[in-house]
C-alpha cells in the first residue's frame, strides 16, 4: 500500500525526529503535559474522594461529575480557554484543559472504590477501636486501591486523548505533527503522527494496566 | 461610508443575541449536521455491536478478542483515530462517522455483553423448560433482559460521539466544531461560545430522549423499584 511506504519513509527520515517541530521535543512535550497534569490532577481528586467517600458524602455529586465531563467537548473547552486571559499564557488553556477533564474519573472512581468497600469490614475496623483516620488509611484506602488505580489509567488516558485535541488549538504536542501534516495535505505525515499518538496511548494505557494488576494481586495475596 | 454599529457583534461579546439572530441559518445547519454525524454513527455502531456481543456471548471464546480490540480503539485519541482513517476516506464526512462508530462500538459492545451475562442462568433454563429455542430465548428473554445495560451504553456513547464530533472540525465536517474551529481562528467569542453551549444542549437533550425511550421500552424495571 502506498501510503503504508510513504508514513514509513516519512518516520525513517531523520530530519522530521531533530528539532522544535521534531518527533523527539513533541513527544517530550506530551510526555511532561501528561505526567504533570496526571499528578495535578490525582492532588487536586483523589483527597476529595477519599474526604468524600469515607464521610459518605457528596455521592451525587462525585458521580455525576463524570457524566458532565463527558458531555462537554474537549475541543469547546481548550477553544473557550485560549480566548480568555489564560490563553495568553502559553500552554495554560491546554494544562487547565487537561486537569479538567482528568479530574472527573478519578473522582468518581476512587469515591465509588471508597463507597464500595465492605460495611461489615469497615464496622469490624471500628469496633477494634480504629479512629477515623486509621479506618480511612489502613482499610478503607487499601481496600479500595483497585478502582482508585483505574480510575487513575482512565484519566492518564484521557490527558494523552486532551492532549492531542490541544494541538487544534495551538497547543504542544504529538498532536502537532498530525494538525501540522493536514495544513500541509501531507496525508503520510498525517497518518505518521496519528500512529505515534495512538502508539504512545497504548504504552501509557499498558502501564497503568500493568501497574493495575500488581495491585490487585498484592492487595488479593495480602492475608 | 457610515460608522460601524456599536453593538455587542462590534464589541466581540462572549454572550451576544445579535450573532444568534444574524447567523441562526448557519447555526441551524451546524446543529443539523451534527445532529446527523452523531446519529448516523450512533445507528450504525448499534447495528454492529448487537450481532458481536451475541455471537461473543454465545461462543466464549470470543468474548476476549472482542474485548480486547475494542478496549484498543478505545484508547486511541479521536484525533489520532481520525487521522488513521484519512488513506481510506479522504476529507470527507464518512471518515468522521467511520471513527465515531469504532468508539461507540465499543463502549455498546461492553455493555451489551455486560448485560447479557447478567441474565441470570435460572431465568435461562426457565425459558429452555418452557420449550423456548435457542433463537426464541435470545430475542424474548435475553435481549429484553439486557436492554437496561444497553441502554445504558447507548447513551453513554450517544453523548460521547456528540462531544467528539467537534473534533471532525480538522476534516471539515465537524457540525458544531466547525464553527468553534472557524471562532477560534477569528477570534470571535461570540461563535465560540453558543456553538460550544448547543454542543452540550444537544448532548442533554439526547441522553433525556433516550431516557425517556429506556422508561418506555422497559416498563417492568419501574414497577419493580415502585
Amino acid at each position: 500500500m502506498k501510503t503504508l511506504d510513504d508514513t514509513w519513509n516519512w518516520l525513517a527520515d531523520s530530519a522530521h525526529w531533530a528539532g522544535d517541530d521534531g518527533i523527539w521535543h513533541r513527544l517530550a512535550q506530551h510526555l511532561v503535559l501528561t505526567v504533570v497534569c496526571l499528578v495535578v490532577s490525582c492532588l487536586i481528586a483523589l483527597p476529595v474522594a477519599f474526604v468524600l467517600g469515607h464521610l459518605g458524602k457528596g455521592g451525587v455529586l462525585a458521580v455525576n461529575i463524570s457524566n458532565v465531563g463527558r458531555a462537554v467537548p474537549t475541543f469547546a473547552v481548550l477553544v473557550l480557554l485560549l480566548l480568555t486571559p489564560v490563553g495568553a499564557w502559553g500552554e495554560g488553556p491546554t494544562v487547565v484543559a487537561l486537569v479538567l477533564f482528568a479530574v472527573p474519573p478519578l473522582l468518581t472512581n476512587a469515591y465509588v472504590g471508597m463507597r464500595e468497600v465492605d460495611r461489615d469490614v469497615v464496622r469490624a475496623a471500628r469496633g477494634m477501636g480504629m479512629t477515623g483516620r486509621q479506618t480511612l488509611f489502613r482499610v478503607e484506602l487499601p481496600l479500595s486501591l483497585p478502582l482508585v488505580l483505574n480510575g487513575v489509567r482512565i484519566a492518564a488516558v484521557q490527558l494523552v486523548a486532551t492532549a492531542t485535541i490541544a494541538a487544534l488549538a495551538g497547543g504542544g504536542g504529538l498532536g502537532r505533527i498530525i494538525t501540522a501534516g493536514f495544513n500541509l495535505a501531507s496525508t503520510p505525515q498525517v497518518v505518521a503522527g496519528a500512529l505515534l499518538v495512538a502508539g504512545f496511548a497504548l504504552i501509557v494505557e499498558g502501564i497503568f494496566e500493568t501497574v493495575e494488576r500488581l495491585a490487585l494481586r498484592r492487595t488479593r495475596g495480602a492475608p | 461610508m457610515t460608522a460601524p454599529p456599536d453593538d455587542c457583534l462590534a464589541r466581540n461579546e462572549w454572550i451576544c443575541g445579535e450573532y444568534v439572530r444574524s447567523r441562526r441559518h448557519i447555526l441551524f445547519d451546524a446543529v443539523l449536521q451534527h445532529v446527523e454525524l452523531t446519529g448516523a454513527s450512533v445507528l450504525i455502531a448499534l447495528v454492529v455491536a448487537v450481532p458481536l456481543a451475541v455471537l461473543a456471548r454465545r461462543w466464549g471464546w470470543a468474548a476476549a478478542p472482542v474485548l480486547a480490540v475494542t478496549t484498543v480503539l478505545y484508547t486511541i485519541p479521536s484525533l489520532a483515530m481520525f487521522s488513521l482513517l484519512l488513506p481510506f476516506y479522504g476529507l470527507s464526512a464518512a471518515l468522521v462517522v467511520a471513527g465515531l462508530v469504532l468508539y461507540s462500538l465499543t463502549l455498546l459492545v461492553r455493555n451489551i455483553l455486560a448485560g447479557l451475562r447478567a441474565v441470570p442462568e435460572e431465568t435461562r433454563q426457565a425459558a429452555r423448560g418452557m420449550g423456548y429455542g435457542p433463537l426464541r430465548l435470545l430475542l424474548t428473554v435475553e435481549l429484553p433482559l439486557a436492554l437496561p445495560a444497553a441502554m445504558a451504553g447507548l447513551r453513554i456513547a450517544t453523548v460521547s460521539a456528540v462531544s467528539l464530533v467537534t473534533v471532525g472540525a480538522i476534516v471539515g465536517f465537524g457540525g458544531l466544531g466547525n464553527l468553534i474551529y472557524a471562532g477560534m481562528n477569528t477570534y470571535f467569542k461570540a461563535q465560540v461560545l453558543t456553538a460550544s453551549v448547543l454542543c452540550v444542549v444537544i448532548a442533554v437533550a439526547a441522553d433525556l430522549l433516550l431516557l425517556a425511550v429506556q422508561r418506555l421500552i422497559t416498563p417492568w424495571t419501574r414497577t419493580r423499584r415502585g
